[in-house]
């Protein structure tokens, strides 16, 4: 006996039998108008344009190639998530607008002005469906970095109130506490009292004078405490003159995502503040793909000038460390796989570093197939796995990113990126899957040698 | 003057005109944007070089894709290999670039020159049909790429039709595939054909900014 699909509700106001219409959100915030709306979201996305950008929107061929690198459509087949349709509101304004022959486009009528209709349809293919992972920036034949472009219309549409409510309230939150999950600086260092006595270990906390600034992510406060105990393990075994503080210890940065940069270099300077203030020459970045993209290479760009220290992800630290004997550990006897964070590796440059700290733990280490720079997202990325509606598409692309660790069969999973393991976190408990992410620091944190630990 | 005489004559001049106009006004229009200096630690040095190996690299398909791309790939190549073949090196084309770069180059055998023209025709016809038949293509194209497709076969077919004759006089046909060259060079620096330039930019551009980062380029 077939079943009715319990998706669509029936319509009981109806004269004839019917069943309701899927429901579509379009979040809006603010009350300004249509025109309004419109006006900022292209102005707000047309003001930051250089010649990348513009040759990016000039040169597209159109081939599609970019859908068949985009786990969003490889999983579903619609079309309205080819990576370059993303942007085609962004990219006709361009050619309308400012473009070289903008007054060609304009004259002849050949490029339609965007509606507000038009927005509100984007909102899903610019939040809920793109990660800004960067994979379909790899398969361009013309080299256009699509998933950039993506983050510029962001901005564009944070300004005219057009984002998911979700992104919207979390970003909010971030901007006004600090944190996105709502984590002060008290309950931060209670966190951290709290991982010093449990895993007994010397945690500093908002010394004056160091050449390490070490900052969190609020998830991992919240969902990964651990973290805390297993940074603080490697760098007092590392003998590296450090501290955590209270006045800058947020690594993510929710005005990056949501696409706010008012708010994202408010996010930025917490932490560059606090580094220069305690004149830090190495701020360590946790397991967190976006925070290295945000510090890392957009924070000096935030500060204006060069920053007056390095900026280290994790890995890269450990990389570092191990290479150079700081810290040593013990061989361990796993199979291991590895989920590279996109923003890391694929964007980041850092590929070759969580590689390095994988050798050195000498596992028996088995790539996914076309892992690396190649490496499927896992999907909740870009903000994605904070809007709740994109729950069952995020779901649905995971199926990618179980099939590439699957074929694997190696014992453990592991990344060093802690919204990638929200995400699979998510996932392991929708599908019941048996693979449980685990952290690369913390891997590391539990194999020091006898007496750095 | 006749219809042979206007297509050589003024056409062509004008086509020309319009070709270098209209491309060193769209190319300095991207050039001319402002650029924001970008302040970040660089992991490796980029610069011409990290651009020119992303003008070259970018021609291949990296391998996670080959498969999925394989088809519109080799249309692609055969398209482009076959235009410039028939274009540089048909020996009645050679002539007259020498006409105004006084200098000339071996050419191939005008039957070899044939069947890169047939080739190139082929594989036109074939991106065409995967266009209209791709629910993706369909979705995201627009007049351009169904018409600078069209500019861009029609002097190859018109080129094609020289030999056969079909009836009609040898100038004629002559006059009319050089009003499908003047077309081309008319559309090339408003439409998608402007690629011809623009993926230097596209994928140079790219280059420094993933090189400057240590990322997959």
């Amino acid at each position: 006996m077939t079943t009715v699909d319990g998706r669509h509700k029936l319509d009981r106001e109806a004269e004839r039998l019917a069943y309701k219409p899927p429901e579509v959100r379009h979040d809006k915030q603010g009350d300004m108008d249509s025109n309004e709306r419109i006006d900022k979201a292209m102005w707000n996305f047309l003001k930051n344009f250089n010649t990348q950008t513009a040759s990016y929107l000039d040169g597209c061929l159109h081939c599609g190639m970019c859908a068949d690198a985009c786990h969003f459509h490889v999983r579903t087949d619609d079309p309205q998530y080819t990576p370059i349709w993303k942007i085609e509101l962004f990219k006709r304004t361009y050619k309308r607008n400012v473009g070289p022959f903008a007054f060609f486009y304009r004259l002849l009528g050949l490029k339609r002005k965007v509606t507000i209709e038009d927005l509100e349809e984007w909102q899903h293919l610019i939040y809920d469906s793109c990660t800004v992972c960067g994979r379909c920036s790899l398969v361009c034949p013309m080299g256009i970095d699509i998933a950039g472009l993506v983050s510029m219309a962001r901005h564009g549409m944070f300004k005219a109130g057009l984002i998911p409510h979700e992104l919207h309230e979390v970003a909010k939150r971030a901007a006004e506490t600090g944190s996105p999950l709502g984590i002060t600086p008290d309950k931060f260092e209670d966190r951290v009292d709290w991982m010093a006595d449990e895993h007994d270990v010397e945690i500093p906390m908002d010394v004056d004078k160091a050449d390490v600034l070490a900052v969190m992510s609020s998830i991992e406060i919240q969902k990964y405490p651990q973290s805390i105990a297993a940074t603080a393990k490697i760098l007092n075994a590392a003998g590296e003159s450090w501290t955590f503080r209270t006045d800058g210890f947020e690594a993510t940065n929710f005005g990056l995502l949501s696409g706010n940069p008012e708010w994202q270099k408010t996010a930025s300077m917490k932490l560059i503040d606090a580094a220069v203030k305690i004149g830090a020459k190495t701020l360590v970045l946790p397991e967190c793909g976006h925070a290295y993209m945000a510090l890392r290479w957009m924070g000096a760009n935030m500060y204006g000038k060069p920053l007056p220290f390095k900026v280290l992800h994790i890995s890269e630290y450990l990389a570092d460390a191990l290479n150079t004997g700081k810290i040593t550990v013990k061989k361990v006897d796993k199979s291991v796989t590895y989920h590279d964070p996109c923003q890391v590796s694929r964007r980041g440059g850092a590929t070759q570093a969580a590689r390095d700290v994988i050798r050195h733990l000498g596992v028996d280490f088995r790539e996914m197939e076309y892992g690396g720079d190649y490496n499927w997202c896992c999907g909740g990325g870009g903000g994605v796995v904070t809007i709740t509606r994109a729950d069952p598409l995020r779901h649905r692309v995971f199926k990618l990113k179980m099939d590439q660790v699957e074929s694997t069969e190696a014992d453990e999973l592991l990344s060093s990126c802690a919204n990638c393991r929200q995400s699979f976190d998510d996932c392991q408990e929708h599908f019941g899957w048996d693979y449980t992410m685990g952290s690369l620091m913390e891997m590391v944190a539990e194999n020091l040698e006898e007496g750095q630990s | 003057m006749d219809l042979l005489e206007f297509a050589r004559g003024p056409a062509l001049q004008w086509a020309a005109y319009i070709l270098v106009a209209g491309s060193i006004w769209r190319i300095v229009g991207i050039l001319l944007l402002k650029e924001k200096s970008d302040f970040s630690e660089p992991r490796k040095r980029a610069g011409l070089g990290s651009a020119l190996k992303v003008v070259y690299t970018r021609s291949f398909t990296a391998p996670p894709f080959a498969k999925a791309t394989m088809y519109p790939k080799m249309m692609a190549y055969v398209q482009h290999v076959g235009l410039f073949a028939v274009v540089f090196l048909f020996v009645p084309h050679i002539m007259f670039f020498k006409g105004f770069l006084g200098f000339e180059w071996p050419g191939l055998p005008n039957s070899v020159i044939y069947v890169f023209g047939v080739a190139a025709v082929v594989a036109s016809l074939a991106l065409l049909i995967r266009r209209v038949t791709s629910p993706v293509l369909r979705l995201i194209s627009n007049f351009d790429d169904y018409f600078s497709g069209f500019v861009a076969i029609l002097p190859i077919a018109t080129g094609l039709l020289i030999p056969v004759r079909l009836g009609i006089r040898y100038e004629d046909l002559l006059a009319i595939h050089i009003l499908s060259v003047v077309l081309f060079m008319i559309w090339l620096p408003f439409g998608k054909l402007g690629h011809v330039f623009l993926v230097f930019i596209t994928r140079g551009t790219t280059g420094i900014a993933f090189e400057r980062r240590g990322a997959k380029t």
